[in-house]
């Protein structure tokens, strides 16, 4: 039970939640760099807690089915195609063995996830299926899908897939996307973190080091437009703009770092650290995104996409937080219902 | 220590113990006692314990506004408590002593050359004086297994070089500003590599994946290029 790749776009990555509790070991937990897209997209599936998904950066791969499969693409929005017709986005959709889908580029956002009922079974690496390219461990061999490689099913897939869209075709019936062999449903995820604005807007806490900055330095750094410079990655998000200058030149003794670290080199260019940054870093620390905005800054696309920082309070992070959480909650609730489970 | 430790928060998902702005032993082993303590016993929704030079950052989660709130006040208490109880515990000598075997000839010391020219040393007294002393595991960083290594003698404190190397490869012995790296994986690398040890630092199928970690006593034992050879086929 496999998926062929038949060609492998721009990088695409097998990734799940990561694997935390490493740190001390300089192991960054990585795994997928919008987990709420990575999530939901797992719940349109009817997958349960946190199997692998593929994570598809800017532009898709081609791929073709060895089974039955239930699978549903979720975060960026990205053109495909399925036998001449548009795959339906955000929503489980019922692939035939046989067919060959081909993800082009993205349209909205930078990185989507396609999940696939039971989850892509590669083996755990320090208890983690997410792919570590820099340390070259993980998902397939710690790589990114290539022409030819194959992508492990778990045994059921396509038992799973059916049975999956029987109980979906309980609650509502289901429709065939038209000139294929493929079958959906009627609804559609909403998305939780793609850019709503342009620039997208993304809250921040002062950083360790925010007072170190000049005044100007820091006015401007909520006042810029940021462009995401092109050479972004899975580790960092460059961004263009004013340069920004400390008071007084620093040494730093290198001291870890968090996933939306926002460091400024001495070049003046702030750097938001990223799912596959590293676990210490030297570099002045001027702000911090707050949690409920990593997955959605995720989303601003390399070479495309400008944000602009908003300052704000541990309070207000916290009440966003929580939000956020609640939000995407509620959607997995809803979808863990449209399987037939009932919930207490 | 005149620097007043102090937590402050790092985002909203992590708390930072700060003992001290640059490099200071007696903070630096502070440190490590700390986030070893806070990892034996962490408060709730801890997720990470990492140790910096001078500094511990506890990262945790959190779903709702109020724990958000309590684990940061809990992560910010336990964090003063190790503090305060800082000089008790495991003692610098009592720490787990590794031997590095390391070849310090011919292409496996690229950068020896450059290292004797820059100290005003004969290529086997900067040898000789890496294998002289002992040393610890500052910190874990920049890589998985990758260990920054203080105690380096002082007449071998040179600076980083101008143009890093393209690839540096895994296992290479290399120092800048006073310490010493080991690069677990072949990667670009601007520190003077003046040896290569034929160990894996870091194999992420075995247990433990890391072969060091902060804290370790590290000394440094010569070994000639054959003896390189038949510790790296075992």
């Amino acid at each position: 039970m496999t998926i062929r790749v038949l060609r492998a776009g721009a990088l695409a990555t097998v990734q799940d939640l990561g694997r935390p509790g490493m740190q001390h070991l300089a192991i960054v937990p990585g795994g997928a760099i919008d987990a709420t897209a990575h999530r939901v997209a797992n719940a349109l599936v009817g997958n349960v807690g946190d199997v692998a998904t593929v994570e598809i950066a800017l532009a898709g791969p081609e791929l073709e089915f060895g089974c039955d499969a239930l699978v549903a693409l979720h975060g960026a929005r990205f053109e495909t195609e399925l036998a001449g017709s548009a795959m339906p986005a955000a929503r489980p959709v019922l692939l035939r063995a046989g067919t060959r889908l081909r993800i082009g580029a993205a349209k909205e956002g930078a990185f989507g996830y396609l999940a696939v009922a039971g989850g892509i079974d590669v083996p755990p690496v320090l208890e983690s299926r997410s792919t570590y390219l820099s340390g070259g461990f993980g998902g397939l061999g710690g790589v990114a899908l290539a022409a030819g490689s194959a992508l492990p099913l778990v045994r059921d897939a396509a038992e799973l897939a059916g049975a999956r869209f029987a109980a979906l075709a309980r609650r509502a019936n289901p429709v065939d996307v038209a000139g294929t062999s493929a079958s959906s449903v009627r609804w559609s995820a909403p998305a939780a973190t793609l850019p709503q604005t342009d620039p997208m807007v993304i809250r921040v806490v002062d950083g360790v080091h925010a007072e170190l900055f000049d005044q100007e330095s820091r006015a401007l750094f909520v006042r810029e437009r940021w462009r995401v410079g092109a050479a972004s990655n899975r580790m960092g998000y460059r961004l263009t703009g004013s340069s920004l200058a400390l008071d007084a030149p620093r040494d730093i003794a290198s001291q870890p770092v968090c996933c939306g670290t926002v460091q400024v080199p001495a070049g003046g260019q702030p750097i938001v650290l990223m799912a596959d940054r590293q676990t210490t870093g030297g570099y002045p620390r001027i702000a911090e995104v707050i949690a409920a905005d990593v997955a959605r800054i995720a989303q601003a696309a390399p070479g495309r996409s400008a944000v602009r920082f908003e300052r704000v309070t541990l309070d207000a992070a916290d009440a966003a937080r929580e939000a956020a959480a609640r939000h995407v909650d509620e959607l997995l609730e809803r979808l863990r219902w449209e399987f037939g489970d009932e919930g207490d | 220590m005149a620097f007043a430790p102090r937590v402050v928060p790092a985002g909203d998902s992590a708390q930072m113990l700060e003992l001290g702005e640059s490099l200071d032993l007696e903070a630096n082993r502070l440190a490590q006692r700390v986030a070893e303590r806070i990892r034996a016993a962490p408060p709730e929704g801890v997720i990470d314990v990492v140790a910096g030079i001078v500094t511990v950052t506890v990262h945790f989660a959190a779903a709702s506004a109020a724990q958000a709130r309590a684990r940061r006040e809990a992560v910010s208490q336990a964090l003063l408590a190790a503090l305060a109880s800082g000089t008790t515990g495991a003692s610098p000598d009592e720490r787990r002593a590794i031997d590095i075997p390391v070849c310090y000839e011919g292409a496996y010391a690229p950068d020896l050359g450059a290292v004797a020219a820059a100290t005003g040393l004969p290529a086997d007294e900067v040898v000789r004086r890496h294998t002289a002393t002992g040393h610890r595991v500052l910190m874990m960083g920049f890589a998985p297994g990758f260990p920054y290594i203080g105690g380096l003698d002082a007449a071998l404190d040179v600076p980083r070089k101008e143009t890093p190397r393209a690839r540096v490869e895994a296992g290479s012995v290399a120092i800048a500003n006073g310490q010493t790296a080991i690069y677990p994986f072949a990667t670009p690398g601007g520190w003077n590599v003046i040896g290569r040890t034929p160990l894996v630092l870091f194999d992420a199928t075995r247990d433990p994946a890391s072969l060091l970690q902060a804290g370790d006593r590290i000394a440094f034992v010569a070994i000639s290029s054959a003896e390189f050879g038949e510790l790296e086929r075992r």
